[in-house]
């Protein structure tokens, strides 16, 4: 067996470990063992991706391996990395390691809330090493329902409504990424599901790819919080339990705009020349409206969401400006913004886990009572404000200045229009902290909490050691996925 | 006439015949002991009937009494499909047909159910319209006893009147429509029949007038106004049987006539069929969502699955035939085990089949809230389950003809469906209930039929062979 299928594997096994396990203990043995497997297996993979390519192995995916599933539509699953999936199978792989310690204290149901867990983290796996469209497609699929019951029996406020708003919405996403592979597979003659072999091919006409470059964008869009398409984000963040909040926005969010990019872009080149336009306004949108959002909400969870929509923006907004360094930083961003708003989400998990309350009115004077989780909110807050040192500086930078190196008015304008969500996110960031963090304490029953145990220590750490580490020396990552953004790039050059 | 030959191709017909009469004789000469032992003696012989004729002795098609008859290994494989859908309802109606007012009437149960099955198999292998017509006849008069089996409730025998009434009018629609083939072709062999079809204005209104007899077994919008109140009304195992087995069958009847009978309009009935697709889907979902029923509810999403069904009716070829087929097996297992979840709890708790009673079901009974809850995903098309790959190939099979408007219309359709299907998973997993249905245990056959459903919606999807070995058969126009 290929070491990629190990990936969506281990976590079948771990459900299996769940389903025969009896007591709590056992729960959590089964998620650590599991959860540590695949963090350890995701930072062989980096290494084992780094050494075959420091071999010479040119291709474009490495570790491929296919069988016939269906011959009848030359379905195949058919797994393979390049520098790009590696990025994210690491970020998947922290998620939910650190997840997983995030909800130890989860104490309703909490066997059915790990196998949901576990489901949904098979379909993030399968995504990122699938190669073949329906296969991709049905990972992605895999991944989002889980997201419906988690939300609506562990969350929290009017889980019922956010749960199904963003079900629905993303299902309706997936509607159209459905016909817009059919479109794809049909357009390139039937022949194969392959997403490399369709590349190769090149032979979708440009007016089906006018067709089809929209709804594929559109429906990956939605869950890439694609203005006007991110409204389930916001109230779904803020009704999520804690790790599903973490790896709904850290992980998931991503599947979006690497779908954009691996299918949309990469399979219809033609057309994603021509019409990229429109979907840079509304990523413009999006990045600058996001930040905006977030400044007047008084939800800590809103105000994350909205950041979020704001971030995952900026993604869509740099892939969409068709050079290397843009969609390097695109890449980096997912990274940089899947650990950070992870941090941001365990800690608020953690903050209302005490407090009860995510009301910043009711909140401050927080540095004193619970010192450690404060002093990570502001590492956080720094990381999403774009801090030199840590990864947000440098995902932002190498967008920016991809995007500003696009020559012509129309991309600069919207460059710098984007570039505004920086100073904005440091208004809300500035103001969030100085408001719960700082000042004298209101409310007497909040004197008496506590500050971190260990295993939310251990999330933390985990997470702020992954964002120093990308931020202190990003050269080695930002390489690898250079290397694997080039061919798509050029291939729409050409 | 070669004897031999009606043996060696029509040997399911014949042994079902065998199964049949020995219901029968069992029923007029079995004992008090024996009686108790009819549900397992029935399901013991379904069970050797299916495997004595799942496998397709011949590979190549043959007509037997002058082509009255035909036979095919796909049909061999669709006759299967609804031999098993059959067995799952006969283990999932153990517990209502024992009961005080059903108990001496239970011979009947069996032998009216298998005659409705072999109606449907001479229905598929009709070659010649006077064959197909009494097939159809076999299929709805026992039906219609069926729906009215629990005679003394008054909501049964209501829904029994209602189903002959609509039956006995969609049949004479048909036959007047057939009477205008005979007419204008000049005969009534399925095969002679196609040279003399050449979309004229009476062939036009005959393939409508055909359409219709069969929509109304389909239960096509807007041919369904009965469907809601007859499966509301009919007993649980009944309302099952009725939505898959007997859907299937004039589904995959419809594809063979409009292919081989009216290939030549196929324009025709493709527009047709477009129009009627669109409106079953939207309208039957657009009902579905108000349901509070859970059988009325079923009723609806039935509808609209048949509408997904036609999807792979309009392709017209080998490739949506075989996802036709798949779609329907997969259909099968997935609503049978949402039925046989429905009928457990109704036989459990003193018949509440509302979807209020199923509130926080989940506390009480996990293991059956699972079963529906997977189910409903099937159905609704959710990876990794089976109904996800059976959509995605009747999609597949209607857009490479270049029905793409259509399929991203039954795809939008597909998040109401979601929605819908969401409603009962939310009732049982999150609305909290202080007086939730009490635990209890269903009895083994129906466990075991379960398990079945259970088994096929998890692996069939995933195991590539069964879809494999239906389009090794398949044909098309």
């Amino acid at each position: 067996m290929n070491i990629l299928s190990l990936f969506p594997a281990i976590p079948v096994l771990m459900m299996l470990g769940l389903w025969i396990s009896r007591n709590t203990r056992q729960i959590h043995a089964v998620m650590v063992t599991g959860a540590s497997l695949l963090l350890g297996l995701a930072i062989a993979l980096v290494f084992v991706y780094l050494g075959m390519r420091a071999d010479g192995h040119t291709s474009e995916m490495l570790l491929t391996d296919s069988f016939v599933w269906y011959k009848p539509l030359n379905i195949e699953y058919a797994v393979g990395v390049d520098g790009i999936s590696v990025a994210m199978i690491l970020l998947s792989a922290i998620i939910v390691f650190t997840g997983t310690f995030a909800s130890w204290k989860m104490e309703t149901d909490v066997k059915e809330f790990f196998l949901w867990f576990c489901l949904l983290s098979v379909g993030v796996f399968g995504f990122f090493i699938s190669v073949d469209l329906f296969t991709m497609f049905m990972f992605y699929e895999v991944a989002l329902i889980p997201m419906y019951l988690l939300i609506g029996v562990w969350g929290t406020g009017r889980k019922e409504y956010s749960a199904m708003k963003l079900t629905l919405m993303l299902m309706g996403g997936s509607a159209l990424i459905l016909i817009g592979i059919l479109g794809i597979y049909f357009g390139a003659g039937a022949t194969t599901m392959d997403i490399t072999e369709i590349a190769a091919l090149h032979n979708i006409p440009v007016e089906m790819q006018k067709i089809w470059f929209p709804i594929i964008f559109i429906g990956f869009g939605v869950l890439g919080a694609l203005f006007p398409f991110h409204t389930w984000s916001p109230d779904g963040h803020a009704s999520a339990p804690t790790a599903v909040s973490m790896l709904h926005a850290g992980v998931l969010m991503k599947l979006g705009g690497y779908g954009c990019f691996r299918i949309a872009m990469y399979l219809l080149p033609e057309a994603a020349q021509e019409l990229s336009w429109i979907f840079i306004i509304l990523t413009t949108i999006s990045v600058v409206y996001g930040a905006f959002s977030a400044c007047v909400q008084t939800d800590l969870k809103y105000i994350n969401a909205y950041s979020s929509v704001s971030h995952c923006g900026l993604v869509l907004f740099a892939i969409l400006m068709l050079n290397q360094t843009a969609a390097t930083g695109a890449v980096l961003q997912m990274l940089s913004h899947g650990l950070m708003t992870a941090l941001f989400f365990a800690l608020i998990g953690m903050i209302y886990g005490r407090t009860h309350t995510r009301d910043i009115r009711q909140l401050s004077g927080l540095m004193k009572i619970m010192p450690f989780l404060s002093v990570c909110y502001v590492i956080a807050g720094l990381a999403n404000l774009g801090l030199p040192g840590l990864s947000g500086f440098v995902a932002e930078m190498t967008i920016f200045n991809g995007a500003f190196s696009v020559n012509d008015t129309f991309h600069r304008v919207v460059t710098v229009i984007a570039c505004t969500s920086i100073v904005i996110t440091a208004v809300y960031i500035l103001r969030l902290i100085g408001k719960i963090l700082y000042g004298t304490c209101t409310n007497p029953e909040h004197l008496k909490l506590t500050d971190a145990t260990w295993d939310e220590r251990l999330a933390v750490i985990v997470l702020i050691v992954a964002i120093a580490g990308l931020g202190l020396a990003p050269l080695w990552m930002s390489n690898m996925i250079n290397d694997s953004v080039l061919p798509i790039i050029s291939h729409i050059w050409n | 006439m070669d004897y031999s030959a009606i043996f060696s191709y029509m040997y399911t017909e014949i042994a079902l015949v065998g199964v049949i009469v020995a219901a029968l004789v069992y029923d007029l000469a079995a004992g008090k002991k024996g009686r108790q032992a009819f549900h397992g003696v029935m399901c013991a012989l379904l069970l050797l009937f299916i495997a004595g004729t799942v496998y397709p002795y011949h590979k190549e098609t043959a007509e037997v009494f002058g082509g009255m008859y035909v036979y095919n290994p796909v049909y061999g494989i669709v006759k299967s499909i609804l031999a098993i859908g059959t067995l799952i309802v006969f283990l999932q109606s153990d517990t209502w047909i024992r009961k005080e007012d059903t108990e001496f009437k239970r011979g009947e149960f069996y032998v009216l159910t298998l005659s409705t099955l072999l109606g449907m198999d001479f229905m598929i292998s009709a070659g010649h319209f006077m064959m197909f017509f009494i097939g159809l006849e076999l299929a709805s008069v026992p039906m219609a006893c069926l729906v009215a089996f629990d005679k003394y409730k008054h909501n049964s025998a209501e829904a029994g009147a209602k189903y002959i009434l609509s039956a006995l009018f969609a049949s004479g629609l048909m036959l007047y429509g057939i009477s205008f083939l005979y007419g204008t072709a000049g005969t009534l062999y399925f095969d002679d029949m196609v040279a003399g079809i050449n979309g004229s204005a009476l062939q036009i209104m005959a393939l409508v007038f055909f359409f219709t007899g069969l929509g109304f077994k389909i239960s096509l919008v807007p041919f369904h106004l009965w469907t809601a109140d007859t499966y509301e009304g009919a007993p649980t195992s009944v309302t099952s049987y009725l939505s898959v087995v007997s859907k299937a069958a004039a589904a995959f009847s419809l594809m063979i006539i409009l292919m081989k009978v009216f290939g030549p309009m196929s324009e025709y009935w493709q527009t047709l069929l477009y129009i009627v697709i669109v409106l079953s889907i939207t309208i039957a979902n657009l009902f579905a969502i108000r349901q509070k029923n859970l059988k009325r509810f079923l009723a609806f999403s039935s509808i609209s699955q048949a509408g997904y069904i036609m999807l792979a009716v309009i392709s017209g070829t080998p490739y949506g035939m075989t996802s036709l087929i798949f779609y329907v097996l997969v259909y099968m297992v997935a609503n049978l085990a949402a039925f046989g979840v429905i009928s457990a709890v109704e036989q459990n708790s003193g018949g509440k089949v509302g979807m209020d009673d199923y509130n926080g079901l989940y506390r009480t009974n996990p293991k059956l809230t699972v079963i529906m809850t997977l189910a409903l995903f099937s159905l609704a098309g959710i990876p990794p389950f089976a109904g996800f790959f059976s959509k995605f190939f009747i999609f597949a099979a209607a857009f490479e003809q270049g029905f793409h408007v259509l399929v991203l219309i039954a795809l939008l359709n597909t998040i109401i469906s979601l929605y819908y299907y969401l409603l009962v998973v939310k009732a049982m997993f999150i609305t909290p209930n202080d007086s939730p249905i009490p635990a209890f245990r269903s009895d083994n056959s129906t466990r075991l039929s379960l398990l079945l459903c259970l088994a096929g919606i998890m692996a069939l999807g995933i195991v590539s062979s069964v879809f494999d070995g239906i389009n090794l058969y398949a044909f098309g126009m």
